[in-house]
């Protein structure tokens, strides 16, 4: 099937999600918090597009409602008080040495095909759109995990945890034209509480471990010693 | 269906309330006549759906039927008889100087904030407002694994906040290829209703449940503890306030895997196999059979009643997965009784920490000379959790024996064979503890057991005979979620 003959949404949604998958991997080699906050942003407004865009074409306003609340929680809140975070910890200049950058991605490719290999029987219940959608936030998703594996730092694992969120938001908004309200609304509601969450421990975790590199959270142990 | 929005509303405005006004004396107590309300006002709705079967209420958000109204009661009785324990408890605390007013206002705040998304994971008909709430239990309950602001509460509620929510967002995954599977037959808008979904299941295409289940089978996995994913549990347990490992264990691993099931029941409608119940039973058994086995390793009291509380989870699991009416039935009657005999223990392993001042087991000797009531009451605890006779884990866990006898008879030397261990595993730390010498100086200390001898004697009761409206709420819930009558 050739992309020119499809129409423009499918066309401009499937760019969308090519991009909302470039930027995890760009997540996945940034050892620079303040760049990969900066992407995270950018993945917001990715998202913020599609939405609006997925509203116009489907006609369904409550989706600029859900376009609204992306931009604002993704792309404004969470972002600008991760960068005050970085600052106010003074790791900004900081270069995190990501082990086995190489092997990271290439891990990161595969779970791109793995999650189309996860998928594969969708395809016959599916259009185009769909399926690629599904397979992209669920890419996002695995991404996100793996994105927190390879980084030390706490705002890192939070960047992680909400591409997450990210990714799940797109499947929701694009395979399915938006979940019914009330949830989308909870699902909101869940995310700026557990921003706001963030934001307190990572007060607390400062004042106990002077640090927010996680592999100083050392001290419990499945069998202990 | 009224009882049901004031039960909701009577939790908002305790959050409210207790997050607002300023410091009370009494705020212990208060926090009890909440619960205490709210235990009525389950107790009313249970008899309604007694008399007048199942109740959907007009705009569908809610749906309670026999499967969740005795798990709705049975949330509110713990939950208020942890309260009762709570409030002595916590201001003995304060006491001791291990927390301010200011936290312990946040604290009741967050309590009824639990019980709040407890409220909802039970009484919603929406699968999408049941993750929501799900979410919202992780989030109520974070701050309150870090109460005590050590590094090592910090580190647990870290960790458990990181895994729970990663996990539950495979649960939104899968909630979405649920939704997407259900579009299809129109009607967007109840698309996620689950008293829709189950009346249409057999029109749902099968390959998209079955890629949702495991999904949705890994989230909320996540939060019932099932192995590997349970990490987060003994710290969260070990870490938090001994009230909020109460119902933690006795509620919220048990209102996870009640949103399993909900699934579970969807994907057996529409693929007709067996498949969902072998991943449950796969999970479930190894669950079981690895924490049986952490059992012997633990040093800290709570976190050996935690791994035991996984070790219960996964027989659960375990027995929803065969599925048959027995094993259904004894699915049931162990999430009860578990919850009961779980939480009880919890409270008097908070008795014990606060006689002995520590929760390393090594240095809780002579319980039971220091104060008989907090020995005994750990004593007959552990002995009801180990699944000895007349009490009502017996009665469930041989039902389970018998269905797995019946249906997958190679299974059952694994059974016995962890029920044995981790026995073991339970007595080799709890003997010494409660008939060990008692170390100089230790003194009694003023505790609240009644909640303690409430549940311990209904564990019994429910062993000795089950009441027949118990027992015929149980066959309904059975029939509901295995298709077949006892």
């Amino acid at each position: 099937m050739n992309i020119e003959t499809q129409d423009f949404y499918t066309q401009a949604i499937l760019s969308m999600s090519a991009l909302v998958g470039l930027m995890s991997f760009l997540m996945l080699g940034q050892g620079r918090l303040p760049r990969l906050i900066f992407v995270f942003a950018m993945q917001g407004i990715l998202l913020t597009l599609t939405a609006i865009l997925a509203a116009n074409e489907l006609h369904s306003p409550h989706l600029y409602i859900s376009a609204f609340l992306t931009f604002a929680l993704k792309v404004v809140f969470i972002p600008s008080m991760l960068q005050k975070q970085v600052f106010a910890m003074n790791v900004h200049r900081d270069v995190e040495a990501l082990k086995n950058n190489t092997a990271v991605m290439l891990s990161g490719a595969s779970l791109m095909i793995f999650s189309y290999y996860v998928l594969q029987p969708i395809i016959h219940t599916s259009s185009m759109i769909m399926l690629n959608a599904l397979v992209v936030s669920l890419s996002v998703v695995l991404l996100g995990l793996l994105l927190m594996i390879s980084h030390r730092q706490a705002v890192a694992h939070v960047v992680g945890f909400m591409s997450i969120e990210n990714g799940l938001f797109f499947a929701a908004m694009v395979a399915t034209d938006g979940m019914p309200m009330v949830v989308e609304l909870g699902v909101a509601f869940d995310v700026l509480v557990a921003a706001v969450l963030f934001g307190i421990f990572f007060f607390h975790i400062r004042t106990s471990i002077d640090s927010l590199d996680v592999d100083m959270m050392n001290k419990l142990h499945e069998v202990e010693r | 269906m009224i009882a049901v929005y004031l039960l909701l509303f009577l939790s908002v405005a305790g959050i409210a309330f207790f997050a607002l006004t300023g410091h009370h004396k009494d705020i212990g107590k208060l926090n009890t006549y909440i619960n205490a309300v709210s235990l009525a006002m389950t107790i009313w709705l249970a008899t309604t759906v007694f008399q007048h079967g199942t109740i959907l209420s007009e705009s569908k958000a809610f749906l309670i039927d026999s499967f969740n109204v005795y798990l709705i009661v049975l949330t509110a009785f713990v939950g208020f008889t942890t309260s009762l324990f709570s409030a002595p408890y916590m201001a003995h605390e304060i006491e001791l100087g291990k927390l301010t007013e200011g936290r312990l206002k946040l604290y009741y705040s967050m309590y009824q904030g639990f019980m709040l998304a407890m409220y909802l994971v039970l009484t919603t008909n929406n699968m999408g407002i049941m993750w929501v709430a799900m979410e919202g239990a992780t989030l109520a309950t974070v701050l309150l694994v870090s109460l005590y602001r050590t590094p090592e509460s910090i580190e647990a509620a870290w960790k458990y906040f990181i895994l729970c929510g990663v996990g539950i967002a495979q649960a939104l995954f899968g909630t979405i290829l649920l939704y997407y599977a259900a579009e299809k037959l129109g009607n967007p808008e109840n698309a996620l209703l689950w008293s829709v979904l189950h009346e249409e299941a057999a029109q749902l295409n099968p390959d998209i449940l079955e890629i949702s289940f495991v999904f949705l089978l890994i989230g909320y996995g996540t939060k019932i503890g099932l192995v590997p994913l349970h990490n987060w549990l003994p710290d969260a347990h070990s870490e938090g306030p001994t009230p909020m490992s109460a119902v933690l264990s006795g509620l919220l691993l048990n209102d996870a895997l009640y949103a399993v099931v909900r699934n579970k029941m969807l994907v057996d409608g529409a693929t007709q196999s067996h498949i969902a119940g072998y991943l449950m039973m796969g999970f479930g058994l190894v669950s079981f059979l690895v924490a049986a086995l952490f059992l012997h390793r633990q040093k800290d009291i709570k976190r050996l009643f935690s791994y035991s509380s996984i070790e219960h989870m996964g027989l659960m699991t375990f027995a929803f997965g065969i599925g048959g009416s027995l094993a259904t039935f004894a699915a049931l009657l162990h999430m009860t009784v578990h919850s009961l005999v779980k939480s009880a223990i919890f409270v008097t392993v908070g008795h014990a920490a606060q006689i002995t001042g520590t929760q390393k087991m090594a240095q809780i000797r002579g319980l039971i000379r220091t104060q008989p009531k907090v020995g005994w009451g750990l004593l007959i605890g552990t002995v009801a959790i180990a699944g000895f006779p007349p009490f009502g884990v017996f009665t469930s866990e041989f039902l389970l024996l018998l269905a797995t006898m019946r249906e997958y008879p190679w299974l059952t030397p694994f059974l016995l064979l962890g029920i044995g261990i981790a026995f073991a595993g339970l007595f080799r730390h709890i003997q010494p503890m409660v008939y060990g010498e008692k170390p100089e100086g230790q003194l009694p200390i003023k505790a609240n057991l009644i909640p303690v001898m409430v549940h311990l004697g209904l564990a019994l009761w429910l062993g000795l005979a089950i009441p027949h409206f118990l027992s015929d709420w149980f066959s309904q819930a059975t029939l509901l979620i295995s298709g077949s009558a006892l």
